[in-house]
C-alpha cells in the first residue's frame, strides 16, 4: 500500500502545493473550531463575576468572527484541494484512455470490456476522492490526535498512558483489518467490472437472447453475479463494521478504566479534580478523530486497491509500438510489395500443446497484384491479414512492405499504407460520411472528399446510403445496429476503399453480398484500385477467378501459390477447398441476385436478352453473364 | 402519437435540457422509484434507526457518567467507599461495549439493506432492458444501459452505504437538542428556530442548483461511458484506420465536460456547506449575545446560559454530516432519475397479464388479416395478409431486401406485434402466450451468431439452460459441429473469448445451429446467413441445416435456391404481400416470379 501511495504522490506532483494549502486550511479550521469553546468559557467566566454589556458584545463578536473564519477556511480547503484534484482526475482518466487505446488488440481480447470500464470510471473517481478529501483529512485527523495526546500527557501522564495502551490492540486490529479488507475491496471492484461486462454483453447479444427467450436465464446469471457482488459488499461491510466497532470501543474502554484510576488518583491527592476534568474534556475531543481515522483508513485501503487496479493496466507493456527510429517512407509513393517471410503466429495464451496458428508462412505479393487467400475455416487467413497492419504481431519471422519490415515503420505510416475491411464490420456512431471517410486523407478539400465518398460508396455498392433519411449525413447508431449485416459490410468496404491505401486487406468483405453483386463489386474494385496491392480472403470461385494469383493456406502454411487455373490443375487440396465443380458453386447461387431479376421489367428485359442471345448462341460461345448488367443498374431497395 | 412522444423524449434523454415542469416530473418519478425500493426494507430501516439511536445515547451518556463519577465517586472514595467509583467505571465500560456492538450492527445493517435495494434495482433494470423490443435497443445504445447499471447505481450505493445511519443519528440528535433547548428556555428556542429559516432557504437554493448539476454529471458520465464502450468494442477498426488521435481528442473533451460538471456540483456544495457553517456560528453568537444580556438583566442563570450555548453548538455539530448526506442524496436522485426515465419507457411488445398456458404445441402458425407498420405514421410494411402454416411444414420465404420477409419472421417470433390482425400459434394469439411458453416453442436463429464470453459448451447450452454435457455434445454432433470443436485447444471447454474472436464466422454459425438444435423448438425461424463460408464448411452448414430443420415447422428466410428447393412450400413476398404460394414444383409450373427465378438459376448451372 505504501508503494502505491507514494506512486500516487508522484502523480499529484503538479498540485502538491495546492494540496499543502488545502491541508493548512483544514488544520487551521480545526484549530479555530477549537478556539470557539475557549471564548465561550472566558465570556461565561466574566459573566459569573458580573460584567458589562461590552463583554457580551465582544464575546459575541469574537465567536462570530471565529465562526466566519472557520467557514472561510472550510471553503478555502475546497478551493485549494478540490478543483485541482478534479483536473488531476481528468488527466489520469485521459491517460488511462490513451493507454488502453494504444494497447494491442490481443490486450483487448484478454480484458473484459467491463473491467476496463470500471477502472476508467469508478476506480478513478475513488482515487480523486482520496486525493481531494481522504489524504488531507487523514493528516488533519492525525495531527488532531497527536495534539490531543500531548494535552493528555500534560493533564496526567499515568491516565494518558492508559489511553495510549488502547492504541496497542488498535494497531494489531488495524493490521488484520487491512489484510482482510484489501482482499475484499479488490474482490468487490473486480466483481463490479465483471458485472459490467455481463451487462454489456447482455445488450450487445440481445438478438440471440431474445430469439431463444433467454432473458430469464440471462437474468438468473446476472442475478447470481450481482448477488455475489452483494455478498462481497456485505462481507466488506462486516469487516469495516468490526473495525469501526473496535475504533469506537477501545478508546471508550480505556476512558472507563481511566475514570476508575483517575478517581483514585484524585482521592489519593496525586492530581487535582481540575486536571481530571481537563483530561476527560481533551479525551472526548480525541475520541471523535480516532473514529474518523478508522473510516479514513478504510477509504485509504479502497483507494489503494483502486490505484493497484489502475496501475495494473498502466503497467501492461505495450508490445506493438512505433520503433524509436522508424524508417521514413513516402506513403503516397509506396509500391505496395508485401512479403511474408517465415511468419509464425500463436496467441500468447495458447496452451503448449496447440500448434502455431501460422506455422511458417512464406508469401510474396507483387506491387499492384490482387492475391486471393484460400483455405478452410480456421486456417489462419484472417490472422495473416491482421499481421500486416500489426494488429497482431508475428511471433517469428517478418512481414515486409516494399522491403521494409513493418516493425520498422512508424505505426501511423504503416496504417496509412494499409487499410482493412473486416469480416464483422464495426462502424461507429457517426454519420455515414464520417464512417466512410474515417481513413481518408484529412488534407483533402471538401470537394475531393465528396468525390472520394461517392466513388467509395459506388464501388462498394453502398449507394443505398443516399436513400437514408438524411442521406450520407444520417447518423448510424452504435455499431450500425439499425443497418442490415450486408449494408454494414458494404460501408466498411467503402471505408477501406476511401482510405486509398497502398495495400488493401479485405477479410471476406463481400460475404454478405450475393454472388453477382460481389462480381460487380470486385470488378469495380479492380478498376478503382488500379495499382493497389490487394490481399483478399475469398471463398468463391468467382472472386478467386478475378484475383491475379491465389495462395492456398493449409495447416498454418502456404501450400500452393499460382493462378486459379494453375492450382485447379495442380492441387487436389485446392480443388477440394474451392469445390472442384463449377456447378456446385452455381448451385449455391444466391437468391438475392436472382430475385433482382424477378422484377417484371427486368424479367422482360432478361427474356429479350435471352431471345437475342439465343439467336447469337446458335452461332458462337457459351451463355454469357447478362445478369451482371441487370444487377448493376438495379437500384438497391432501401428500407 | 404518445408512443412517438415518449420515444423522442427517451431518445434525447441524454442531451436535452429539461423545462421546469419536466424537471419536476422527472424528480418525482425518481422519488417514487426510491419509495418503491425502500418500501420492502422499511422494517430493516427501522431496526437500523433504533440501533443508531441507542448507540447515540451510549455516546451521549459517556460524559454524563464521567461527571457523575467525579461528583459522587471522589467524595465516596475519600470516605473509603469505592463502590460509586467502580459503578461509574463499570457503567462507562458497559456503554462502550453497547455502543461498539451497536455501531457494528448499524454499520453492517446499513450496507445489508442498501445492497438489498441495489440488487433489487439492478435486477429490475436488467429484466426491463431484456424485455424491451429491438427497436428500443437500436435506439438506446448499450453504453447508455451500461452507464445506467454501473455509474448511476454507484451514485445510489454511495448514498445507501454511508448516508443513512449518519442521517438518522444526526437528525435525531438535532431534534433531541432543540427539544431540550426549548424546554430550558423558550427565548433561545425561538432564536434558534428563526435561524432555521435562512438555513431552509439556503437548502432550497442548493436543491435547485445541485439537481441541475447532478443531472449534468449523469449525462456527461453516460456520454463518457458510451464513447468508451464503443471505442473499446471497435478497437480493431480504431487502430486500422488510425482513429486513435481523433478518439483521444473526443475523449479529452468528454472527460473535460464531465470534470467541469463535477466541479460545478462540487462548487455548489462548496458554497452550501460553508454557508451552513456560517449560519450555525452566527446562531451560536446570537444565542450568546441574547443570553448574555438576559443574564445581565437577571432573567437567566449563568449556568443555564452555559448549557444553552453548549447545546446550540451541539445542535449544529451534525450540520456538515447532514449537508454531506443531502449532497449524496441529490446525486443519487439525479441518478435515479435517469434510471426511472429508462424504466418509464413503454415496451411495444408487452407480456400478457393472464397468459393462455401452452405447455405443448404442434407448431401450427396462422396469420389472420395481419398488417404491420413500424411507426404509426410509417408506411405499411406488410399488407393485410392471411397465411396458414400447418404443423411440420418447411416454408421458404423468398423476396427482395425490404420486401417484408424478415417482417413476417419477426412477427412470428414476436420481436414485434402486428399493427392489425393477429398471429396465432396453435390457434392462440401470440399476445396471449407467456414469453416463456412462446420462446420454448418458437426460436429464431439470426444471421449474426453472437457468442457470449464463456466456453463453447456454455454457448451451446444457451439453447437450453441446464442441459447436460452429453446433450450439448449430442447437439453439436447432430449439426456436424463436433469435429471442429474437438480440434479447438480445449475442445468444448475452449473459451470463445471476447466477441468470439478466436472462432471463425462459419464456426460461429455452426455453434448457433447447435444452440438451436439443443433448444429443440416446435417452430424454427431461420434467417439464413448469406454465404460467408468456404465451400467445405458451407457443405457442413447445409447438412447441419437440414438436420436442424427435421420435422419442425420451419420458416426460412432463404438466400440460396438449394435451400428453397428442400422446402415444402415457397412464399414469394413482394411489396409487403405474398404474391405466390405453393410447393417449389407448383410454382415453377405456374410460371410466375418464382418460375422466372428458377429459370434464371437453371440457366446459370
Amino acid at each position: 500500500m505504501l508503494g502505491t501511495m507514494s506512486r500516487l504522490w508522484q502523480t499529484v506532483r503538479p498540485i502538491r502545493f495546492r494540496l499543502y494549502l488545502g491541508l493548512l486550511s483544514a488544520l487551521t479550521a480545526s484549530l479555530v473550531a477549537l478556539g470557539i469553546p475557549q471564548v465561550l468559557e472566558v465570556v461565561v467566566n466574566r459573566l459569573h463575576v458580573g460584567a458589562a454589556s461590552a463583554t457580551v458584545w465582544t464575546g459575541g463578536a469574537v465567536v462570530l468572527a471565529l465562526g466566519l473564519v472557520e467557514a472561510a477556511l472550510i471553503w478555502l480547503r475546497r478551493v485549494f484541494a478540490v478543483a485541482p484534484s478534479t483536473l488531476v482526475e481528468k488527466d489520469i482518466r485521459v491517460r488511462f484512455y490513451a493507454k488502453t487505446q494504444h494497447m494491442p488488440v490481443s490486450f483487448h481480447d484478454g480484458w473484459g470490456s467491463g473491467q476496463l470500464l470500471s477502472r476508467m470510471m469508478s476506480d478513478i473517481n475513488t482515487i480523486r476522492r482520496w486525493i481531494a478529501f481522504g489524504m488531507i483529512m487523514l493528516v488533519t485527523t492525525s495531527v488532531t490526535i497527536v495534539v490531543g495526546m500531548v494535552l493528555l500527557v500534560r493533564s496526567s501522564w499515568l491516565l494518558a498512558l492508559i489511553f495510549f495502551l488502547a492504541a496497542v490492540p488498535v494497531t494489531v486490529i488495524a493490521y488484520r483489518f487491512h489484510r482482510e479488507f484489501s482482499v475484499l475491496s479488490r474482490l468487490s471492484q473486480d466483481q463490479n467490472g465483471d458485472l459490467a461486462t455481463t451487462i454489456e454483453q447482455s445488450v450487445q447479444g440481445i438478438r440471440v437472447l431474445k430469439a431463444f427467450g433467454r432473458g430469464p436465464s440471462a437474468l438468473e446469471g446476472f442475478t447470481e453475479q450481482a448477488e455475489e457482488l452483494r455478498r462481497t459488499e456485505v462481507r466488506k461491510a462486516t469487516s469495516m463494521a468490526r473495525f469501526d466497532m473496535f475504533m469506537f470501543m477501545l478508546p471508550e474502554l480505556a476512558l472507563g478504566i481511566a475514570l476508575f484510576v483517575g478517581l483514585h488518583l484524585v482521592a489519593g491527592g496525586s492530581i487535582s479534580v481540575g486536571q481530571l476534568a481537563s483530561y476527560f474534556a481533551t479525551a472526548t475531543l480525541v475520541v471523535g478523530p480516532v473514529r474518523m481515522l478508522g473510516m479514513l483508513f478504510g477509504q485509504m485501503v479502497n483507494a489503494s486497491t483502486a490505484l493497484d487496479r489502475h496501475y495494473e493496466v498502466m503497467d501492461e507493456e505495450n508490445t506493438i509500438t512505433s520503433p524509436e527510429s522508424p524508417v521514413a517512407v513516402d506513403t503516397s509513393a509506396a509500391r505496395g510489395a508485401v512479403s511474408f517471410e517465415g511468419v509464425h503466429f500463436r496467441y500468447e495464451d495458447a496452451p503448449g500443446h496447440v500448434k502455431d496458428v501460422l506455422d511458417g508462412v512464406d508469401l510474396e505479393i507483387r506491387p499492384g497484384e490482387t492475391m486471393a487467400l484460400v483455405g478452410v475455416t480456421g486456417s489462419g487467413k484472417s490472422t495473416l491479414l491482421q499481421l500486416v497492419p500489426r494488429l497482431y504481431e508475428v511471433t517469428e519471422g517478418r512481414v515486409r512492405i516494399d522491403g521494409v519490415d513493418v516493425r520498422d515503420l512508424a505505426l501511423p505510416d504503416l496504417r496509412t499504407l494499409t487499410a482493412v475491411a473486416f469480416e464483422d464490420a464495426t462502424l461507429f456512431s457517426d454519420s455515414v460520411r464520417d464512417n466512410v471517410l474515417l481513413g481518408a486523407d484529412p488534407a483533402l478539400s471538401d470537394e475531393a472528399a465528396e468525390e472520394l465518398l461517392h466513388l467509395a460508396l459506388r464501388t462498394a455498392d453502398a449507394t443505398y446510403a443516399y436513400e437514408l433519411p438524411d442521406g450520407v449525413d444520417t447518423r448510424i447508431g452504435e455499431e450500425g445496429m439499425s443497418l442490415s449485416g450486408g449494408q454494414r459490410q458494404r460501408l466498411a468496404l467503402a471505408r477501406a476503399i476511401a482510405a486509398r491505401p497502398a495495400v488493401l486487406l479485405l477479410d471476406d468483405p463481400l460475404s454478405a453480398l450475393d454472388t453477382r453483386t460481389e462480381e460487380t463489386v470486385t470488378g469495380r474494385l479492380r478498376e478503382v484500385l488500379e495499382g493497389t496491392t490487394t490481399l483478399i480472403v475469398a471463398h468463391r470461385t468467382s472472386t478467386v477467378a478475378l484475383a491475379d494469383r491465389v495462395a492456398l493456406l493449409d495447416g498454418g502454411t502456404v501450400v500452393a501459390v499460382g493462378t486459379h487455373t494453375e492450382l485447379m490443375a495442380s492441387s487436389a487440396r485446392y480443388r477440394w477447398v474451392i469445390a472442384n465443380q463449377e456447378e456446385e458453386t452455381r448451385r449455391d447461387q444466391d437468391i438475392e441476385a436472382l430475385t433482382g431479376e424477378l422484377d417484371l421489367r427486368e424479367i422482360q428485359r432478361a427474356q429479350e436478352a435471352q431471345e437475342a442471345r439465343d439467336t447469337r448462341e446458335a452461332a458462337d460461345g457459351p451463355p454469357g453473364s447478362e445478369g451482371t448488367s441487370t444487377s448493376e443498374t438495379e437500384p438497391e431497395a432501401a428500407r | 402519437m404518445t408512443a412517438t412522444a415518449t420515444r423522442d423524449r427517451a431518445g434525447d434523454d441524454e442531451q436535452k435540457d429539461l423545462t421546469p415542469e419536466e424537471a419536476k416530473a422527472s424528480r418525482k418519478r425518481s422519488l417514487t422509484l426510491l419509495g418503491e425500493l425502500v418500501s420492502p426494507v422499511k422494517g430493516q430501516f427501522a431496526v437500523m434507526a433504533v440501533m443508531v439511536v441507542v448507540a447515540q445515547l451510549a455516546v451521549v451518556a459517556g460524559p454524563a457518567i464521567i461527571a457523575w463519577g467525579i461528583d459522587h465517586g471522589i467524595p465516596a472514595l475519600a470516605a473509603g467507599n469505592s463502590v460509586p467509583a467502580i459503578q461509574a467505571a463499570a457503567l462507562h465500560i458497559a456503554c462502550a461495549i453497547v455502543g461498539g456492538v451497536l455501531t457494528y450492527g448499524y454499520v453492517k445493517q446499513s450496507v445489508v439493506v442498501g445492497q438489498r435495494m441495489l440488487l433489487a434495482l439492478r435486477r429490475k433494470v436488467f429484466r426491463f432492458t431484456q424485455r424491451q423490443d429491438l427497436e428500443f435497443h437500436e435506439r438506446y445504445t448499450s453504453g447508455r444501459i451500461v452507464s445506467r447499471q454501473t455509474s448511476d447505481m454507484e451514485a445510489l450505493r454511495e448514498l445507501l452505504d454511508s448516508g443513512v445511519n449518519i442521517m438518522v443519528g444526526s437528525f435525531l440528535s438535532m431534534v433531541f437538542t432543540i427539544v431540550l433547548i426549548v424546554a430550558m428556555d423558550w427565548v433561545t428556542g425561538v432564536v434558534m428556530l428563526l435561524m432555521l429559516v435562512p438555513c431552509l432557504l439556503l437548502t432550497l437554493w442548493f436543491q435547485r442548483r445541485s439537481s441541475v448539476e447532478y443531472r449534468a454529471i449523469r449525462t456527461h458520465s453516460a456520454r463518457l461511458i458510451v464513447h468508451f464502450v464503443e471505442a473499446m468494442a471497435g478497437i480493431r477498426a480504431v487502430k486500422a484506420f488510425r482513429k486513435e488521435d481523433r478518439n483521444q481528442e473526443r475523449f479529452d473533451t468528454l472527460a473535460m465536460d464531465y470534470r467541469n460538471a463535477s466541479l460545478r456540483s462540487i462548487q455548489v456544495f462548496g458554497i452550501y456547506q460553508p454557508s451552513l457553517r456560517v449560519l450555525a456560528n452566527v446562531t451560536i453568537a446570537a444565542v450568546l449575545v441574547v443570553g448574555g444580556f438576559r443574564v445581565l438583566s437577571g432573567d437567566l442563570q449563568v449556568g443555564v446560559l452555559v448549557a444553552l450555548v453548549l447545546y446550540s453548538r451541539r445542535f449544529f455539530q451534525p450540520v456538515d454530516e447532514i449537508a454531506n448526506f443531502y449532497n449524496a442524496f441529490q446525486s443519487a436522485v439525479a441518478a435515479l432519475e435517469k434510471i426511472a426515465n429508462l424504466l418509464a419507457e413503454q415496451p411495444h411488445v408487452k407480456e400478457s397479464d393472464a397468459p393462455t398456458p401452452l405447455p405443448q404445441s404442434s407448431g401450427r402458425i396462422d396469420f389472420e388479416d395481419v398488417s404491420f407498420r413500424y411507426t404509426p405514421q410509417g408506411p405499411l410494411v406488410l399488407r393485410p395478409m392471411d397465411l396458414h402454416i400447418p404443423a411440420g411444414q418447411t416454408v421458404a420465404l423468398v423476396g427482395q431486401t425490404g420486401a417484408g420477409k424478415s417482417t413476417v419472421a419477426k412477427l412470428i417470433s414476436r420481436f414485434y406485434d402486428p399493427t392489425e390482425g393477429s398471429v396465432k400459434l396453435d390457434g392462440v394469439d401470440l399476445r396471449d402466450i407467456s414469453m416463456k411458453d412462446l420462446t420454448r416453442n418458437i426460436v429464431m436463429v439470426t444471421q449474426e451468431a453472437y457468442l457470449f464470453s464463456g466456453t463453447v459448451a456454455d454457448n451451446i447450452a444457451l439453447g437450453r439452460p441446464g442441459a447436460s454435457r452429453e446433450e450439448i455434445e449430442a447437439a453439436a454432433k447432430a449439426i456436424g459441429a463436433d469435429s471442429f470443436i474437438e480440434q479447438l485447444p480445449y475442445g468444448y471447454d475452449t473459451d470463445v473469448n471476447k466477441r468470439g474472436g478466436r472462432v471463425s464466422a462459419g464456426q460461429r454459425q455452426l455453434i448457433s445451429f447447435a444452440r438451436a438444435f439443443l433448444a429443440d423448438p416446435r417452430v424454427l425461424i431461420l434467417d439464413e446467413a448469406t454465404s460467408s463460408l468456404d465451400i467445405p464448411s458451407e457443405r457442413m452448414v447445409q447438412e447441419g441445416l437440414t438436420k436442424l430443420l427435421g420435422h419442425r415447422t420451419s420458416l426460412i428466410i432463404a438466400h440460396r435456391l438449394t435451400t428453397v428447393m428442400i422446402a415444402d412450400r415457397v412464399l414469394v413476398v413482394h411489396g409487403g404481400e405474398v404474391v405466390e404460394d405453393g410447393s417449389p414444383q407448383e410454382l415453377v409450373a405456374a410460371g410466375g416470379r418464382f418460375a422466372a427465378l428458377h429459370q434464371a438459376w437453371q440457366d446459370s448451372l
